[in-house]
């Protein structure tokens, strides 16, 4: 009944008036800890040009964190970075699943509709890493050190090796801790002539920097290999873990080739008070589609052209952000493409003239263990610019005087409305049914709402100047 | 007037119940497959072509098995965003059936032609996705196409059992050189896609060798093109570059190698 009544003129309207705070509104807070054991990737992509940002969430001893990554080539100094924190967690917001509040209208007037949106931010733990020190005697050993440097507050090496067993006792002599079981996997990684990445915290630098907090790490390379080693750290996970891939890319969403991707729960409406537990809400879903799925699956959180957004979890990452990152391609002449389109039911499209062109932002959520993913994510780049998002509706009810014969049917569908919700809710999050019941009914979603009359005689409303709405 | 024939001992029959269920299966379980619109106009592209190629020809029976397969086969594998793009490929995939022939056997299994076709030429528009599908399906329906070749026709099996022979090899002995968990194999085994690969395009009778040692070859070859690139050019498509591939030297395989050729329906 109402959201159909969305009209252009009403969201550019609100748009224009109050864009900036209305776009940048949290929930929940930047910081909550909904995933634990989780890492955040950003990869941008395109012609096998490849730039991975490694977010770190690391919150132990600077000392502590060291961090073993295959990668596909050699890096040289000058193909490391330092990013800020600022960026990826941005591109987190702009892509975060987003709760979207609707309100009814008075069922006796002429429809009008204001819309709010809140987003939450889902923030995640830390990296599984090992203490590490490192030094520079390994040709015994059938190790090469390729590169040694200092970039920011990161002290890098990068090895080459022969032997898996040369390598393991290698990084064991300096301090790595790797877990049951890696050599093999080392052994694979270097049959395929892939080269490791290694990086610890350099305590006079990270000192020097006046940073309290890690920063996330970026190396470019230029290698047809488009895919995520995970099997390194799912060796010494206890239990599951948590990635959330972001990519950017030129042609259109990116998926895994050899994992299957399914689209979060999404577009539906849900009970009132999941605004007040939004967190928990998206969590729970989360726990639920990946028990759906035996946690073998990827899950499509956020495929959108980063030229816009609708509704506006944060704003589109500007281009100079979106070249830290990595997308190279920015200032290239922009290739004839499809145009983007809007989701069924998605009122209007909202050009940001800030935002990148061309740049295509995929998010993928995956919880894994070394059983259900056995294999490193083979990724691939896909045409599809179709948009989607994790988007929860709230539909707050009329509560306002309605006097009309239209008000009480529009009161006597609530009850249905309101069940679905519940029953929709308990679906996608496994939450009991009566808990979710008694929930909207103390947070004001009564399941035998009534129109609510005027308590003034009618003498005093006829000649009152009207301040019925 | 055309006339449409059916003859139950047709394996086609098969093909087009087993390709049927899946595509219902990933109605059902697929965030990103196809829907009865995308069907029916696949389908609808096919038969017309069909439709034009058999009036030109002057072909007396109206064949509806071939472009139903066909139609199944891009519905269930081909990505894209424009509808159009299904009825084009249904037409490329048709028309390669009529006009590139050597001899009486056209050269390229129709829908595998016409996916190849549009990765090259509209790379913007087009991709495949390897992993749609989950281990249960993939199970059950790899079971039911060896049930339906088995109850279908006794001469197929052996390109099936042959191509998956040798990529299932080179799977294990790549996870053997590198020493990976056989998990590996097993789940690069799991990909819907390879399944109606194997059972639906490089089993097709029509275009592969007649003799048994011919297909033998063939398939090998299929199967050792598709794992490199994969694997050494990191081309997720691979299989359906080299089908079209060792397709091109297939009347090659059949001139050195001469054996009675293939009908669906033998008339007696």
């Amino acid at each position: 009944m109402t959201r159909l009544f969305v009209t252009i003129l009403t969201l550019g309207l609100l748009m224009s008036s109050q864009a900036f705070a209305f776009c940048g509104f949290y929930v929940s807070k930047a910081d909550t800890k909904l995933f634990n054991k989780a890492s955040k990737v950003v990869l941008a992509r395109a012609d096998d040009r490849t730039v991975i940002t490694m977010a770190n969430d690391f919150q132990g001893d600077a000392k502590d964190f060291a961090v073993v990554v295959p990668v596909p080539s050699v890096i040289t100094k000058s193909q490391v970075n330092v990013a800020e924190n600022r960026i990826i967690d941005h591109l987190d917001a702009y892509t975060a699943p987003r709760l979207v509040e609707y309100f009814d209208s008075n069922p006796c007037q002429q429809m009008h509709m204001e819309m709010m949106m809140r987003a939450a931010t889902l923030s995640d733990g830390g990296a599984n890493e090992s203490v590490m020190g490192l030094a520079k005697r390994a040709k015994s050993l059938g190790v090469t050190i390729e590169e040694e440097y200092t970039v920011g507050e990161y002290d890098i090496v990068v090895l080459s090796a022969k032997q898996s067993d040369g390598l393991l006792t290698f990084l064991n002599q300096e301090g790595y801790k790797l877990p049951k079981g890696a050599e093999k996997v080392l052994g694979s990684y270097i049959k395929q002539d892939m080269k490791f990445f290694l990086a610890k915290v350099n305590l006079d630098a990270f000192e020097k920097s006046g940073f309290t907090y890690l920063r996330p790490l970026q190396v470019a390379y230029e290698h047809k290999k488009f895919m995520l080693p995970i099997r390194l750290g799912t060796l010494n996970a206890n239990g599951p873990q948590d990635i959330i891939l972001f990519t950017l890319t030129k042609k259109g969403r990116v998926e895994p080739s050899n994992y299957r991707t399914v689209k979060i729960p999404s577009n539906e409406n849900v009970p009132l008070f999941v605004e007040n537990e939004f967190g928990e809400f998206y969590k729970s879903m989360f726990d639920t589609a990946v028990e759906q799925e035996d946690m073998k699956a990827m899950f499509l959180e956020y495929a959108w052209d980063m030229g816009w957004c609708d509704p506006c979890a944060a704003d589109p990452l500007a281009n100079e952000d979106l070249r830290t990152l990595g997308v190279w391609w920015l200032n290239a002449p922009a290739a004839k493409q499809p145009g983007p389109v809007p989701l069924p039911g998605q009122p209007r499209i909202m050009p940001v003239p800030q935002g990148g062109q061309d740049v295509f932002v995929t998010r993928l959520h995956a919880r894994y263990t070394a059983e259900t993913f056995p294999e490193d994510i083979a990724l691939q780049e896909t045409s599809d610019r179709e948009n989607f998002q994790g988007r929860y509706v709230m539909q707050h009810p009329y509560t306002g005087v309605a006097e009309c014969s239209g008000a009480d049917d529009y009161y006597a569908q609530l009850p249905e409305r309101f069940e679905k919700e519940a029953k929709y809710l308990a679906n996608i999050t496994g939450w009991d049914i009566n808990d979710i019941r008694s929930k909207m009914q103390k947070n004001g979603q009564s399941f035998d709402m009534k129109a609510k009359k005027d308590p003034r005689p009618w003498w005093e409303r006829l000649w009152a100047n009207g301040d019925d709405e | 007037m055309y006339r449409i024939a059916i003859n139950l001992k047709d394996a086609r029959y098969y093909q087009i119940a087993t390709l049927g269920l899946l595509f219902v299966f990933q109605l059902i379980f697929s965030d990103f497959g196809s829907d009865l619109k995308v069907l029916t106009v696949t389908l609808f592209g096919a038969i017309l072509g069909q439709y034009c190629a058999q009036k030109y020809f002057s072909l007396p029976v109206l064949d509806l098995k071939s472009p139903l397969i066909t139609s199944l086969s891009l519905t269930l594998l081909l990505k894209t965003n424009f509808i159009w793009i299904y009825f084009l490929a249904a037409l490329l995939a048709m028309a390669s059936k009529f006009l590139i022939r050597i001899g009486d056997k056209h050269i390229f299994n129709p829908a595998n032609i016409a996916i190849v076709a549009l990765l090259l030429i509209a790379p913007y528009y087009v991709w495949i996705s390897p992993g749609q599908w989950g281990s249960a399906v993939w199970f059950g329906f790899g079971l039911m196409c060896f049930a339906g070749l088995v109850l279908g026709h006794a001469t197929r099996i052996d390109t099936a059992l042959f191509f998956l022979t040798s990529y299932v090899g080179l799977l294990l002995g790549r996870a053997l050189w590198l020493g990976d968990p056989l998990d590996i194999t097993m789940h690069q085994m799991q990909s819907g896609a390879l399944l109606i690969f194997t059972f639906f395009m490089i089993t097709d009778p029509k275009t592969t060798p007649d003799h048994r040692f011919g297909r033998f070859l063939f398939t090998f070859a299929v199967a050792l093109i598709g794992f490199s690139l994969q694997f050494s050019f990191q081309i997720r498509e691979g299989l359906f570059y080299a089908l079209a591939i060792v397709c091109i030297i297939r009347p090659i395989i059949d001139w050195l190698l001469v054996h009675e050729r293939f009908e669906w329906v033998t008339h007696k």
